[in-house]
């Protein structure tokens, strides 16, 4: 087992390394950060100070070191904008990022669980047909535009909730539910046939054949078993939601890490956007790492693997 | 030449332009539905010259800023489905948006889906330390939510198009290389490779002739459900003013155009490109489905 946890943790410290390497070339393969940040009236003479302030002017793997270095201590760089620390404006943010995250994660499962269930339970039914649509749907329509029409609807048109900004849960409502949209649909899919998957198993026919009620079957039985992988997804998609929610943070006006992730390539500021795309990689990388060891920690047979 | 013998349709089959009858032959029984919505985007898309009423860029002559659509109070037939904040025909913006989203969505699948299969290919069959690269280089691109990279990519090398067909080429291959690296590794292991190894071909010979031909359906049925996906990332990009750039019709940026007056209540400018981004991808995800089902006998259970 601990063979296994110290394999997993050298596959994510490289998978980081290279990741954060992508990162750091793109951003000088691409062109001159200085000049992409700079007003177009700079002199050449102030170019050449920024850079050398930054450090710009040292080779890259120096330069690669020390930001290996200072990612490491959590320190990611001083915004060029905003001039406090990277890590400290993140850090801001985050709070109200992981609440968005939290409430659409939230939205997904109360549609994708019980949607999925009964698409399960009543297969090849009406329901699951409207439950496939739900899924189809979910799949097809562009979160943004869900946002875009429900401040439409709910905003312009029935006066119900706030179009932006946030404070209580009614500035939540609407950006949850368009962020959670489509990870509803990943919830659908994946609940009904992890539900499939155990109705057919030895044990849940065993408790048919015990003449137990379907109702205590697919609640007590199956339900426990097929919804592991289901709340497993949940919090990968969490993590995810938290990281990718740039669109609908900035139609809602929500100040989370996406919307300083935009205002940070509006404002040219590009130690920010840097440290926010290698933080969203970072929070990804460890939530996969945990559930790897979760799953080998759960089913022994998965740690033989690889 | 009495009797065709039987193997002669294999055959056919299995050069280009068998594949292509294949596939047209395959397209004729697709769902109805799917296949009129798909070929008429298609058709809208490449004739928009001659389609559209109006030049997309320009403001129509005598048209009034955000004009509604014909039925309601102050539309017109001139302009049948209102107009825009420049005054520009929101139909002929719709059509020519088509074409872009079309072209990206077609282009960025097939930039991503080259690269994937490639080294999907290249990972599997030689393995080794080249396999260990590959694949954690696709580990570490996976890594980032898709968006956030592409986002980064698009704010990085600058706007336009083509910048898009190839952002989001580099962006989405990684599942390609996933899926068909997993399928090459089992191919790898079977006979008809093992004897042409053993019989001198060389390694792209046996790529050519033997790896590659067996994993083009997985990749044409992962194109297929890659296709809407990398549409709404256009769409994404163009709205967050990264994608395409101003004046050019995306659907995407009309959204972004519609933004600011939405509270306005002028909901043409948002609901219709959007219901044309949902058309369309709708029609891609049905049509992946359906593909999937017929050249993917595996996964027919999912």
């Amino acid at each position: 087992m601990s063979q296994f946890i110290i394999r997993r943790v050298l596959y994510s410290v490289v998978t980081l390394l290279i990741l954060s390497a992508t990162i750091f070339l793109i951003v000088r393969l691409t062109g001159d950060p200085v000049a992409l940040m700079a007003e177009a009236s700079a002199r050449p003479e102030d170019l050449e100070r920024i850079r050398h302030q930054w450090g710009l002017d040292r080779s890259w793997p120096v330069q690669y070191v020390t930001f290996m270095q200072n990612a490491f201590t959590g320190e990611l760089g001083k915004s060029f904008n905003y001039r406090p620390p990277v890590s400290e404006l993140y850090f801001q943010r985050l709070p109200n990022s992981l609440t968005l995250g939290l409430a659409a994660t939230l939205i997904s499962l109360l549609i994708g669980i019980p949607a999925g269930i009964i698409s399960a339970v009543k297969v090849n039914s009406g329901w699951d047909t409207v439950a496939k649509g739900v899924a189809l749907l979910g799949l097809s329509i562009p979160g943004f535009w869900l946002g875009l029409v429900l401040i439409l609807v709910f905003s312009v048109w029935l006066r119900w909730l706030p179009t932006s900004g946030s404070g209580d849960w009614r500035h939540v409502v609407m950006p949850a539910l368009a962020l959670g949209w489509y990870f509803a649909a990943s919830m659908l899919r994946l609940t009904r046939s992890s539900m499939l998957e155990v109705l057919g198993s030895e044990y849940i026919k065993l408790a048919r054949l015990k003449g137990l009620p379907d109702f205590v079957v697919i609640a007590m039985h199956a339900f426990k078993n097929a919804l592991i992988p289901v709340f497993t997804l949940a919090g990968v998609n969490m993590v995810v939601m938290v990281n990718a929610a740039v669109i609908i943070e900035v139609i809602f006006a929500w100040p989370g890490i996406g919307r300083l992730l935009y205002e940070g390539i509006f404002q040219r500021d590009f130690p920010l956007v840097q440290g926010v795309v290698v933080m969203a990689g970072f929070m990804i990388v460890v939530i996969n790492l945990l559930v790897d060891i979760l799953y080998a920690i759960i089913d022994p047979r998965i740690r033989l693997t690889r | 030449m009495a009797t065709i013998p039987a193997n002669t349709r294999l055959a056919a089959e299995r050069t280009w332009t068998g594949r292509l009858a294949a596939l047209v032959k395959a397209a004729r029984e697709a769902p109805l539905a799917v296949v009129v919505i798909l070929g008429g985007l298609i058709l809208v898309a490449a004739l928009a010259d001659l389609i559209a009423p109006y030049d997309p860029t320009l403001p129509v002559k005598g048209a009034e800023i955000f004009a509604p659509p014909f039925w309601m109070e102050g539309g017109s037939l001139a302009t049948p489905l209102g107009t825009d904040f420049q005054g520009r025909d929101i139909l002929s913006r719709l059509i020519y948006g088509a074409r872009v989203s079309l072209i990206v969505g077609l282009m960025g699948t097939l930039v991503a889906g080259g690269i994937g299969t490639a080294l999907g290919i290249v990972s599997g069959y030689l393995g080794g330390w080249v396999d260990q690269i590959i694949m954690r280089v696709t580990d570490a691109w996976l890594a980032l939510p898709a968006i956030v990279f592409a986002i980064f990519l698009a704010a990085m090398i600058g706007p336009s198009m083509w910048n898009i067909v190839v952002i989001l080429g580099a962006v989405y291959w990684t599942r390609y290389a996933r899926v068909i690296r997993g399928e090459v590794l089992s191919l790898r292991e079977r006979d008809f490779v093992k004897l042409a190894e053993i019989a001198g071909a060389s390694k792209l010979r046996v790529i050519k002739k033997h790896i590659l031909p067996n994993v083009l359906n997985t990749a044409t049925v992962l194109a297929s459900l890659t296709v809407g996906v990398v549409i709404i990332a256009e769409a994404s990009l163009s709205f967050l003013g990264v994608g395409v750039p101003p004046p050019q019709p995306a659907w995407g940026l009309m959204l972004s155009e519609a933004r600011p007056t939405l509270m306005a209540g002028q909901w043409w400018l948002t609901v219709f490109p959007g219901a044309c981004i949902l058309l369309i991808v709708l029609a891609t995800q049905l049509f992946g489905d359906w593909l999937r089902v017929r050249l993917d006998p595996q996964t027919r259970n999912l």
